[in-house]
């Protein structure tokens, strides 16, 4: 006979494995109350309400600020793609943040590989002297940048913003390639010299595969940082050049434009999608 | 084995830090230096013959002026309501993110870090249409009978806002800390005899004071710098520190008077950061890559 | 089977056209100081033959480790020479000095798939795709991991991912291996098994093979010579026999096997010694040179050579004894070991046959052993 015989469950089969481990046990003895679920409930929507409700009032008819939205219209953003004022403020935006992204993460990635080299103390305090710029509250910055730039000439200027976000932004990328860097088994060099690569060979084949994830969190994290920053580009414009916070912010303080909902959730929408990818594509790898 | 680094870089390997240095150094440092030199000196007029003498006069300006002092008790109290109400919301939140599943977890931690990839102007703006006289807000409290509750243009409303955008770092090194204590000391309380409010105080919230200081701390010291949604939100008249201080340099160009003041915010930033530290290791915990987020939030 | 990497003149690349059966090692007053108390390494000198297994054997902090890494040239000299054959290598960076290096914890890159791994160092050498992959097939056969190669390190178990480092050690013919403790985060039975295939691409391969361990029993069933490291300095080199049957210092007696220790302190050796009243023949062929150099000595004592009697009347003319006592016996399947407590504080071991079961705990007895069973050694 070469049926299979079905599965027979023996009776004295023991029960199923279930998943072990404290949270199981804990499911029975001490389980999450219900007024914890409602109080996590009520913090998450405080969290993520502001931004979500610019989506909905970006498809307003209305010229003002009131929800919940007249109508259901794209002329905000037939608005925001066809005003020069807009597009020139994207553009800008744009601009500075690819370049000061760029600059932040090449000095950031040497500065991380640079520290790296260093030891005990002066380590210590060169680490914390460049990451002053994470803890000097923006506006202290903004108001001294603002009157140097002044002097030197560089307020509304490409290069004063450029200059002024890769600064802020290359602590950043420093921290995200120091944590890459702090993972990566020094031996991994040691094995590409011994099998015939030169320091430099051995860099760009072993360490910086290893570290690409941290340099390239760290770029996007610097884009971000610029594309978003607001207070010293505020300081810095000029009539002739200003990026997109700041006509955000003037379409709410000078001309009441609604325009600046379609920008908000277009930003909010896009920002999300980046850091959604990054963060998936991280899990994936750690797979 | 004796560890010594492997030389794959030419031997100044440390020089590759220059270049961040200069950045660094030239673009921030540099202006800040300035601008602490500009504010322990005499102002000698453009032009004027005359050098700079060393005074302290512009800081004594600071305590004399009759609106200095007001601004800044304004923004303590500011910043401590919105370091309560986040402590209030960030408790419980991190309470939960300890007990519940890996997925659910990162749910959570998810939308916590909300506040910080999303763009500041995009949710300031989110926050003004909320509180707008006749918003989404302001017709929920309808519903109990406080429909004529002003949000708008008001410290109410800043607060709100404020503590939304610097939840974040109230619940990271609150969650690290509560994440450490051990919950069958709970129960064990319990056991012995405790209620369960009585073992939470007793026992709980006794191990979770490390997470709560540096978690308070931090938000007091990022709230007292907040620029942006006070000038959104709030009432010109009502303006906190950082206002005076953009006010003072690009409407009053009372350049030394901004650097005595920025100085002062400075020094006492750094000292209440250097506090957050000692207490928490709260910078760590944070992890200063989703740090740098909120800098354009404030 | 028969691959002769290295030997083939159709696989050979050009460097081992010059190592052949591999390179000779010559180390000579090599010292390595870190500025700590003592220089981690001081004054070695070594000859490692061409095709030669040598085991650098030694406890932790020995210097054998630091030997290994100036010798791959991961450490620079303080002073000294390290050739390989003819050529001064002394200050060659690591990269261009040919050694195929296998190291504790393996290092493979855990970004390149097992055939990236081993084509890493042929493609650092550019050498053409097609004899690349040639290669590398031809060395994942010698390891027998055929099939893995489109696998991550880390999809890999440890025995595996050792043999992809051996397999990337060799694979550019180096002028000789270098293994840095590769068995040591490997499980019992695992071990064995690599010892043996290890033993097996060595004689395949036939290069010069540098061996770092600390197990004594792997040094000994590997080595055909063993250096045995003491404090940065080497105590002793020489084949297994003679490091096990003919040691030089009390350290390296210890070191390597078990045995009884008697303290002679400083009394000559020209005729019989004495040791808390008793008196025994020396064998002048057992008398180690090191122990003519006028330092305190002791005579040592292998198991297998103590034999164990009720009474002093039973043991064979010509061999030396001492009275003891039996404090413990353990049971090792091929034989008992006896552990006799000899005078104040001599531990002393006797090997008996398994079926002798006429001890107990307690019994007095009379060690001994023959004058030429015995060994005295510099202390």
């Amino acid at each position: 006979m070469t049926a299979v015989a079905p599965p027979r469950e023996p009776a004295d089969a023991p029960a199923p494995v279930r998943r072990r481990g404290l949270r199981g046990r804990r499911g029975r003895t001490d389980p999450v109350p219900v007024w914890l679920w409602v109080a996590g409930v009520v913090v998450a929507v405080y969290l993520v309400l502001p931004t979500l409700i610019v989506i909905p009032m970006s498809f307003s008819e209305a010229t003002t600020f009131v929800f919940p939205p007249k109508g259901n219209s794209l002329w905000l953003y037939r608005n925001f793609f066809t005003n020069d004022r807009w597009l020139d403020a994207l553009r800008n935006s744009l601009i500075v943040a690819v370049l000061a992204a760029g600059l932040a993460t090449v000095v950031g990635t040497a500065a991380a590989l640079g520290l790296d080299q260093l030891r005990g103390r002066v380590a210590r305090l060169v680490r914390s002297a460049l990451m002053f710029p994470i803890l000097t509250p923006s506006i202290v910055i903004a108001t001294a940048v603002y009157i140097s730039f002044l002097r030197w000439h560089l307020t509304g200027t490409l290069t004063g913003y450029v200059l002024a976000h890769a600064a802020l932004a290359s602590p950043l990328v420093l921290v995200s390639v120091t944590s890459a860097l702090a993972t990566f088994d020094a031996t991994y060099l040691r094995a590409s010299a011994s099998l015939g690569a030169s320091p430099w060979r051995a860099f760009v084949t072993v360490t910086l595969p290893l570290i690409s994830r941290g340099v390239a969190t760290g770029a996007v994290l610097a884009f971000v940082t610029s594309f978003d920053e607001v207070v010293i580009a505020l300081f810095l414009r000029s009539p002739k050049f200003q990026t997109l916070p700041v006509q955000m912010y003037n379409s709410v303080v000078v001309d009441i434009d609604p325009t600046i909902a379609a920008s908000s959730s277009l930003i909010v929408v896009t920002v999300s999608l980046i850091f959604l990818v990054a963060l998936l594509a991280g899990a994936r790898k750690r797979r | 084995m004796t560890t010594s680094r492997p030389r794959w870089l030419p031997r100044p390997g440390w020089l590759l830090i220059v270049p961040a240095a200069l950045l660094l150094g030239g673009t921030l440092g540099m202006p800040l230096w300035q601008s602490f030199w500009r504010s322990v000196h005499t102002v000698v007029p453009v032009g004027e013959p005359g050098t700079a003498q060393l005074t302290l006069e512009h800081y004594r300006a600071l305590f004399t002026d009759g609106v200095t002092l007001r601004v800044l008790a304004r923004t303590g109290k500011a910043a401590a309501i919105v370091t309560v109400v986040a402590l209030l919301l960030g408790y419980p939140y991190a309470y939960l993110m300890t007990r519940v599943g890996a997925r659910a977890r990162s749910v959570l931690v998810v939308l916590v870090l909300m506040p910080f990839w999303t763009s500041a102007l995009a949710r300031n703006f989110g926050w003004l249409v909320l509180l707008y006289d006749g918003g989404l807000v302001q017709r929920f409290l309808g519903l109990f009978g406080l429909g004529d509750v002003v949000l708008y243009g008001t410290a109410t409303g800043v607060t709100l806002a404020m503590s939304q955008v610097l939840l974040p770092y109230m619940v990271l090194p609150l969650y690290s800390s509560l994440g450490g204590i051990d919950r069958r000391l709970l129960l064990a309380a319990r056991s012995l005899g405790s209620p369960p409010l009585v073992a939470f105080w007793k026992v709980y919230w006794p191990l979770s004071r490390g997470g709560v200081a540096a978690g308070m701390i931090l938000v007091f010291t990022l709230a007292c710098g907040f620029y942006v949604t006070p000038a959104l939100i709030g009432s010109p008249r009502e303006s906190l520190v950082a206002q005076l201080l953009g006010q003072r340099t690009t409407q009053l160009l009372d350049f030394a008077g901004a650097g005595a003041l920025g100085t002062l915010v400075l020094v006492v930033t750094l000292v209440l950061v250097a506090w957050a530290n000692r207490v928490g290791g709260s910078m760590a915990t944070i992890g200063a890559g989703f740090a740098g987020q909120t800098r354009s939030a404030r | 089977m028969t691959i002769l990497i290295g030997k083939t003149p159709a696989t050979a690349g050009p460097e081992a056209a010059a190592g052949g059966a591999g390179a000779q090692i010559r180390l000579e007053r090599v010292t390595k100081d870190f500025g700590l108390a003592s220089p981690a390494v001081d004054g070695v000198s070594l000859t490692i033959e061409p095709g030669e297994f040598m085991t650098l054997l030694g406890p932790s902090g020995s210097g054998k480790t630091t030997t290994l890494n100036l010798i791959a040239g991961f450490e620079s000299l303080t002073s000294g020479t390290i050739r390989l054959d003819a050529q001064d290598v002394s200050t060659l960076p690591a990269h261009r000095r040919n050694l195929g290096i296998v190291f504790q914890n393996y290092a493979l890159f855990p970004h390149l798939t097992v055939a990236g791994n081993i084509a890493y160092p042929l493609r650092e050498r550019k050498v053409p795709r097609a004899e690349i992959e040639r290669r590398v097939a031809e060395v994942l056969e010698l390891v027998q991991l055929k099939g893995r190669d489109q696998h991550y390190p880390a999809q890999l178990s440890g025995g595996q991912q050792q043999r992809v480092a051996l397999a990337r050690a060799i694979v550019f013919h180096p002028r000789a291996l270098l293994l840095d403790e590769p068995l040591g985060a490997l499980d019992r039975n695992l071990r064995a098994a690599l010892q043996l295939e290890i033993r097996r691409i060595h004689r395949e391969v036939g290069t010069t093979l540098v061996f770092v361990t600390h197990d004594q029993e792997e040094a000994m069933n590997l080595s055909d010579r063993i250096a045995l490291f003491h404090d940065g300095r080497i105590e002793q080199v020489g084949s297994p026999e003679t490091l096990y049957g003919a040691p030089e210092t009390l350290f390296t007696a210890r070191f390597l096997g078990d045995s009884t220790v008697f303290p002679l302190g400083g009394q000559p050796l020209t005729g019989p010694v004495t040791w808390e009243g008793e008196r025994w023949a020396v064998d002048a062929a057992t008398v180690a040179a090191r122990a003519h150099e006028g330092g305190p000595t002791a005579l040592v004592v292998r198991p297998e050579a103590v034999g164990v009697v009720r009474d002093r009347a039973q043991v064979p003319a010509g061999a030396n004894a001492v009275r003891a006592r039996v404090r413990d016996i353990e049971y090792m399947g091929a034989h008992r070991m006896l552990q006799l407590a000899v005078g104040e504080d001599v531990a002393g071991r006797a090997q008996i046959p398994a079926a002798d079961r006429s001890y107990t705990l307690g019994d007095d007895v009379v060690a001994w052993w023959r004058p030429d069973a015995q060994r005295i050694v510099a202390a």
